[in-house]
């Protein structure tokens, strides 16, 4: 097997330098791969991510992206290095239009692409083409979703990372956003998501990763990790609860 | 009666301009920049010190007071007060930026607002100044009231410069930025946007305006070094009554201060004018505390 597209080797950070909340996290991801991580409250999960993305001080460690060091890059200078980010709450701007919205995520490009890009957008998420001119307040918790996702890909990333996408949605929303997360994959983007609803990641990923209070504790193939009994004691361990 | 309401909508036009600075940095710096009404003055003295330069080799062009140098001497007014906004930010905002007391940058603030003060005193001294002797007649518009050409002059501007910052706001790149900005700047950055840029930007627009401000206001009054002592007031409750962030808001709360502080006049000694404004603020505080126009950056909703 090549080299993984992203590779995570012994972060440490956290908000503050002097209070790391992860403890030396190591993982990767495939190409065309879906990565998914669970674990209990305070396990780390979303601090990693965002640490990825820039958000959190990494103090130690190393992030590459396809061999190339992205450690400590900026938050604005992610999508140029390929790899887009959902944040889990306020992930839209709900005082700007759906289109405007949109003209944001696709601001670091020339304006004909942008514009392409847009379109192309609303081919694949029809259901927002209607509401363009409208503020994004008005979307539901899936279509705000699917707005933020939707942005996400306008810089057609290699690597997409969502945090806990399915949070706050109807049993219904959350297999619609799924299975658009599964055709994402089938069209060639690799993808790492944190996720609370254990089941329903564990059921379309190909690989997991269990953490628990800011350290990797198992990882394996998904249908693995959902046979493991060991998964269900590290969350009561933690004091967490298993949804 | 009717001249008081020509008065106010004069000098309500001076203070949205000011305002829609201050709601700008504010909606998007997330602080109460006390400074700002000291860039108004600073604006309005540098267009002196231009003048002085230039010196008047045009003369005025009819029916004004005033010529092309002194339009000139307002560009590079409020090009030196944009740099002196991006100077402060770099030299006292920037580094207390990460403290977790917000408050240490609104203290830091009247801090430098003093001394942006001091220096205008001690350049300029503390006499008032005009930009042109020249006598105005005013021109009779309604019966019983009058307006100087360089109030209607102002007026228009403060209208075009509105309407101009609408479509800035509304149409651009840089304008979306700033709304999305205002709005939530982790996402932003998220979204590809260095939002370092879009902060400076921001204080070369806040700026350019308290500059424009300050040159209208020494026109239509007078230069004195206190001008920011006496607007901080105002714009703030102009901000404020227009919502924190909102544009349009801005110079309705601008127009409103302006016409109440005119038309009190009438019924209170012309000393408490000041204290009006006060009067406006507490009172929107205290029914509708987040503005007439709730709202963030651009929000003409």
């Amino acid at each position: 097997m090549s080299a993984p597209l992203l590779q995570v080797e012994n972060v440490v950070g956290g908000y503050r330098p002097d209070l790391p909340i992860i403890h030396g996290i190591s993982l990767t991801v495939g190409e065309k791969e879906m990565v998914t991580i669970i674990g209990p409250n305070g396990a780390g999960k979303s601090t990693l991510i965002k640490a990825i993305a820039g958000i959190v001080h990494i103090t130690s460690g190393r992030v590459l992206l396809a061999g190339r060091d992205i450690t400590r890059f900026p938050t604005h200078k992610l999508a140029g290095a390929s790899i887009a980010y959902v944040p889990q709450t306020n992930n839209v701007f709900t005082t700007l239009t759906i289109n405007e919205n949109l003209a944001v995520g696709a601001s670091s490009m020339p304006k004909p692409d942008a514009a392409r890009q847009i379109e192309r957008a609303y081919e694949t998420f029809p259901a927002l083409k209607d509401y363009r001119h409208k503020k994004a307040r008005v979307l539901s918790g899936g279509q705000r979703q699917m707005l933020a996702v939707a942005r996400a890909l306008l810089t057609d990333p290699q690597l997409v990372m969502l945090d806990e996408p399915s949070a706050g949605l109807s049993p219904l929303m959350v297999s619609e956003v799924f299975q658009r997360l599964k055709q994402l994959v089938e069209s060639g983007v690799a993808i790492l998501m944190v996720e609370q609803n254990a089941k329903a990641a564990l059921a379309i990923s190909h690989r997991t990763y269990v953490f628990a209070e800011g350290r990797n504790r198992i990882d394996g193939p998904s249908q693995a990790i959902a046979d493991n009994p060991e998964v269900a004691s590290i969350y009561l361990g933690a004091g967490g609860r298993k949804r | 009666m009717l001249q008081a309401l020509a008065d106010g909508i004069l000098s309500g036009s001076i203070i949205a301009l000011g305002a829609i600075g201050l709601t700008l940095t504010m909606g998007i710096l997330r602080f109460a920049n006390f400074a700002h009404a000291e860039l108004v003055t600073w604006g309005a003295y540098m267009a002196l010190a231009v003048l002085g330069i230039t010196g008047a080799f045009l003369g005025p062009i009819a029916p004004f007071s005033f010529g092309i140098p002194l339009i000139l001497a307002a560009v590079i007014a409020a090009g030196l007060t944009a740099l002196l906004a991006l100077a402060i930010d770099w030299l006292v905002y920037r580094p207390l930026r990460n403290q977790t007391n917000h408050l240490t940058l609104v203290f830091g603030s009247f801090g430098v607002s003093l001394l942006v003060r001091m220096v205008i005193l001690l350049m300029f001294g503390g006499a008032a100044q005009y930009y042109s002797r020249t006598l105005q007649i005013a021109v009779p518009v309604l019966p019983g009231m009058r307006i100087l050409p360089d109030q209607m002059f102002t007026l228009f501007l403060t209208i075009a410069i509105v309407v101009g910052l609408h479509f800035f706001l509304q149409k651009t790149r840089l304008g979306l930025a700033m709304r999305a900005l205002a709005e939530n700047p982790e996402l932003t950055r998220v979204n590809g946007i260095d939002t370092r840029t879009v902060v400076r930007w921001t204080w070369v627009i806040g700026a350019s305006l308290a500059a424009i401000s300050g040159v209208l206001y020494g026109l239509t009054v007078q230069l004195r070094p206190e001008i920011g002592f006496l607007l901080i007031l105002p714009l703030f409750a102009a901000v404020i009554l227009g919502g924190v962030g909102n544009v349009f808001g801005a110079v309705v709360g601008g127009l409103i201060v302006g016409i109440a502080e005119s038309l009190a006049v009438l019924v209170v000694p012309a000393g408490y004018k000041m204290a009006i404004p006060f009067v406006i603020l507490l009172a929107v505080l205290y029914v509708r505390p987040t503005g007439i126009f709730s709202g963030t950056v651009g929000g003409v909703k």
